[in-house]
């Protein structure tokens, strides 16, 4: 099996602060896999290494073989990498259709174009209607998307997360603030746009990532402890000892 | 889902429906009929200027409103377009079988030319760096156009004459009517140009980058490019405003690159409104008649224009075009009927308040900057001394009356605002 | 060699005189994130103020007074005017500098009209401090060397030793944090900026009397420290000195030496055109070092810009 994103001794400091101390992982061609950790363990710098927002100190981050160093968002989008943002990042001034029409423009070839017309282009409209449908906004379609609910919100990111046609989805705590219900309502989401592709995810709760991810990393301390499916992950010790004893208590 | 894409389907047809082609028919139809309600000369100057303008804003509003950069030296490339265009003019051994309606194109590239080479540094960023080497590069070439005098003609500027070239279709350009033509068959062009560039990927990205640019970055464009785009695209059409200005008046000075030009046309676009496209149209008709109005009437007009300009960035930053979007609602709902009557008693004593804080400010100004024993002063086609007490009382029984009574109405006009707006919900 | 010390001594008095501008600008940009386009604007209501005090009371109490009540200005339209903008952003916020900027000018025209203001040395400078191979040295620029460098280093001190400085300080990096210890952040941000631009008010006041006291005086100068600024890094004080300094010296020493475009060409192998009129380069060939002087500060910035785009001493920002 050949891994979509290989990360390799990844090291990051700030000051003398090592908050990412020589992380492994590798997340398989079209599996889920959650990276799990207690408050402080270093999810979110993880997360923002991966996707390029910060510089490593050390190590690789390889995208279907590619080595992601130095490269600006734009140029690992394009080398089929989508994120989502821990706090809610999506054009609040456009309307619903037109944020997800716009994360459809590069992938669908129009990138720069000055000589067509986003209206007449029945397959931009039709796609951004066909993923309005799946996360069940067709109703808001026309709204200014920062008049949406939270939730609705972060269906929005998820959406234009997986509009681009990316094969590699990285979501970072994507049901963070959010009720039972409307995390029940955004998990079976990401599982259904999900379908065929590698997801890999950040997430502080671990209800959330045991019925959807297929492996789970526990991140403590910079540091991957443990690897393995939920139930191999659940039965760790360490993982009881560092993690599960302070998270079960809130379950 | 079926249901709702047909919906959509019908509602996004390819191909011109009446509702958005009707405001151009209706615009063109204006644009030549207008000569012929107004016939003096002076009002089909005021009418060239005016289309000067909204082209100039339109294409300051695909930064400043479209894109989110915020310049202060833009009117450099309408300012090169025109000289360049001048010196084409000029050069008529060379250029004599160029006619002069297609000017507009070369000042449009030669407008375009410069925002490229600016362009390639100044959109690295947006924001207030961006803004800072706007206004760097524009006082730069404003600087520059005493020096170079080849080009820019030094103080005196550059001057030529519009019938350089070969009749065109039997129209030799002299008469006034002629250019007002001209300047409308372009101003039409270029506008249907900038609002179709509003709709395409890179029209609707750079709207993208502007609310966020980071996310737009995750969705594989980078940023600096599609606000170099949209850079380019507007440098094109001050230029082409530039040609249309040089072939009004067929002078172009110093002042035609300087900060206060730049900043006028923030002002006008600001005025008007940056969130919607029409917005600098009205900012610029507004713009040019207040000034030809106002600037007849008092010296003071400056002074009027800088405040309602702060008043409108304090307290309606959306400018005119976001007043009346306000009540869309209202005219969807067919309620604007009972929106007169709220508004009528907030507004007129407001207007009166408005013009006794104005007379006060006029004969302040004519005690302290009157000649010597110049008592005497017009205001609204009204003489009297200024230093007798009365029309002193009587500006302030106004400014203090009108006031006291808009105030007292406000919440009466905010309430029955928003009944006439508010009831659906905000759903569908 | 004494051309020399005479002439550091000028771009001294100048590079100081933008740093009192730059210096109040770049506290007030890294703390509240706002350019304050009408930042010269208020350096011009110094002056003004400045003049109309010296009339009735004299330049001493003018230097005292004036900048108080430009400072107090300042923080007004800070409370009534900015905090209010702050709620729709940068860019409207910069475009309410500059609507003001706009007004402050056509108020002064009001007020005062448009011509210069007979605002004057006061007669006790007006002698010469010392002579440097038979170039005098008016005291008064000794005395603006003195008060600014005074001044800053008040503010130095303010800065890193009180307990008020180590709160800005801290708000400038933590505006939360700081207003979740208790401290009132929105008052601090007031106070900022009613200094910030009461630094710029002691600097009209200085040199109102040598630059003359004129409706345009805001804009001549304004355009200089934004570029200043720019140059110097944004939000870097350290940058803002370095830069106004180059500046200063830049422009001083371009207009004392006049160095010829035509002799550098020749320099360098070209020769001179003839007739020199008829010539399309002869805008290249007629330059000359003092012409340029003023524009100098923009092309160092395109260049600073093209290199560095972040300036000389600034940080490179997400």
């Amino acid at each position: 099996m050949t891994s979509a994103l290989e990360i390799t001794n990844l090291r990051k400091s700030f000051g003398q602060t090592e908050i990412i101390r020589g992380v492994d992982l590798s997340v398989r061609k079209g599996e889920r896999h959650a990276v799990i950790g207690p408050n402080g363990a270093g999810k979110s710098t993880l997360y923002n290494l991966i996707t390029g927002r910060f510089a490593q100190t050390a190590g690789t981050v390889q995208l279907h073989g590619q080595d992601l160093r130095g490269k600006a968002p734009f140029q690992i989008n394009r080398l089929g990498l989508s994120r989502s943002f821990q706090i809610t990042n999506i054009f609040p001034n456009m309307s619903v259709f037109e944020n997800i029409r716009c994360a459809l423009l590069w992938t669908r070839g129009y990138k720069y174009s000055f000589w067509t017309l986003v209206s007449r282009k029945q397959d931009l409209t039709d796609a951004a209607d066909e993923i309005l449908a799946q996360i069940n906004l067709t109703s808001r379609r026309d709204l200014p998307a920062g008049v949406l609910s939270y939730a609705e919100q972060r269906a929005l990111e998820i959406g234009i997360t997986i509009a681009g046609g990316a094969d590699v989805i990285m979501l970072d705590e994507p049901t963070a603030g959010m009720s039972h219900s409307e995390t029940d309502y955004i998990v079976e989401l990401i599982r259904q746009v999900t379908e065929n592709k590698t997801l890999m995810m950040v997430e502080h709760d671990m209800g959330v990532v045991f019925g959807l991810a297929d492996r789970i990393s526990v991140l403590v301390y910079g540091e991957i402890i443990a690897t393995g499916t939920p139930e191999e992950v659940r039965g760790n010790p360490r993982v009881q000892e560092a993690y599960l004893g302070t998270a079960m208590e809130d379950h | 889902m079926t249901q709702t894409s047909q919906i959509s389907a019908s509602r996004q047809a390819p191909g011109l429906s009446l509702g958005v082609v009707m405001p151009w028919l209706l615009s063109a139809a204006a644009l030549v009929l207008l000569p012929m309600v107004f016939t003096a000369n002076s009002a089909i100057t005021v009418m060239n200027q005016m289309a000067i303008t909204i082209i100039f804003a339109l294409a300051y509003n695909m930064l400043l409103g479209q894109g989110g950069m915020l310049s202060f030296g833009h009117a450099v490339y309408m300012g090169v377009g025109g000289f360049a265009c001048m010196h084409i003019m000029n050069m008529s051994d060379f250029f004599a079988a160029l006619p002069l309606p297609v000017l507009p194109i070369f000042g449009g590239l030669v407008g375009m030319g410069l925002a490229i080479v600016v362009g390639s540094f100044s959109t690295r960023s947006s924001g207030t760096v961006f803004a800072m080497i706007s206004l760097g590069v524009g006082e730069l070439i404003a600087a520059c156009s005493i020096i170079i005098v080849v080009f820019f003609g030094g103080e005196e500027g550059i001057s030529g004459d519009r019938t350089y070239g070969l009749p065109f279709f039997g129209i030799e350009f002299l008469r006034q009517i002629e250019v007002y033509y001209l300047t409308a068959f372009w101003l039409m062009l270029s506008a249907l140009l900038m609002f179709l560039f509003s709709r395409t990927p890179i029209g609707r990205i750079a709207n993208a980058v502007r609310d966020n640019p980071e996310r737009a970055e995750f969705l594989g464009y980078s940023q600096r490019w599609v606000r170099f785009h949209s850079f380019v695209a507007s440098g094109f059409f001050a230029g082409v405003a530039g040609a249309l200005f040089a072939i009004n008046y067929e002078i172009l000075t110093e002042e035609n690159l300087n900060l206060a030009t730049s900043g006028e046309i923030l002002l006008v676009t600001f005025l008007g409104g940056v969130g919607f496209f029409f917005g600098p149209i009205i900012g610029a008709i507004v713009f040019t008649l207040l000034r030809t109005v106002l600037g007849l009437e008092t010296e003071l007009w400056a002074l009027y224009v800088g405040l309602l300009f702060l008043v409108t960035v304090m307290y309606f930053p959306g400018g005119l075009a976001g007043l009346l979007m306000m009540h869309s609602p209202a005219v969807k709902m067919k309620r604007l009927r009972s929106l007169v009557v709220p508004y009528a008693k907030v507004l007129v004593p407001g207007a009166f308040a408005i013009i006794g804080a104005a007379c006060l400010i006029e004969m302040v100004f004519h005690l302290r900057h009157a000649p010597p024993g110049d008592h005497q002063m017009t205001l609204f086609w009204i003489s009297f001394d200024s230093h007798t007490i009365l029309p002193w009382t009587v500006s302030a029984v106004l400014l203090i009356g009108g006031g006291w009574l808009a105030k007292r109405f406000a919440p009466e006009m905010a309430n029955s605002y928003h009944a006439a707006t508010s009831l659906d919900g905000g759903g569908a | 060699m004494e051309l020399i010390a005479v002439n550091l001594i000028d771009g001294l008095v100048t590079g100081l005189l933008l740093f009192m501008l730059s210096a109040g600008l770049t506290l007030i940009f890294s703390m509240m994130g706002v350019l304050n386009f009408a930042h010269a604007s208020f350096y011009m209501l110094g002056a003004y103020f400045a003049f109309q005090i010296s009339v009735f009371l004299g330049f001493w109490m003018g230097l005292l007074i004036a900048p108080v009540i430009v400072g107090v200005l300042g923080a007004l339209v800070e409370r009534y005017g900015l905090r209010r903008v702050h709620q729709y952003g940068h860019v409207p916020e910069l475009i309410f500098t500059f609507g003001l900027a706009l007004l402050i000018e056509e108020l002064v025209q009001f007020i005062w009209g448009k011509s210069a203001m007979p605002y004057e040395i006061p007669e006790i400078l007006q002698f010469t401090a010392f002579s440097i191979a038979g170039n005098a040295i008016p005291a008064y620029k000794i005395f603006m060397i003195f008060t600014s460098v005074a001044i800053f280093l008040v503010l130095l001190y303010i800065l890193t030793r009180t307990r008020v400085g180590l709160i800005i300080q801290a708000a400038l990096s933590y505006p939360k944090t700081v207003e979740a210890l208790g401290h009132n952040v929105p008052l601090v941000f007031m106070g900022v900026f009613g200094v910030g631009t009461a630094l710029a008010g002691v600097a009209g006041v200085i040199a109102g009397p040598v630059l003359s006291t004129f409706p345009g005086m805001a804009f001549v100068l304004g355009s200089i420290v934004f570029v200043t600024i720019v140059i110097g890094g944004l939000g870097s004080l350290g940058g803002a000195l370095v830069a106004s300094l180059i500046i200063g010296w830049l422009t001083t020493f371009s207009k004392a030496y006049n160095v010829r475009m035509e002799d550098i060409l020749n320099g360098i192998g070209f020769t001179t055109p003839d007739p020199i009129w008829d010539s399309a380069w002869r805008d290249l060939w007629t330059l000359t070092s003092p012409q340029i002087a003023d524009i100098l500060p923009y092309i160092l910035m395109v260049l600073i810009l093209v290199f560095r785009p972040y300036g000389l001493f600034g940080k490179r920002q997400a």
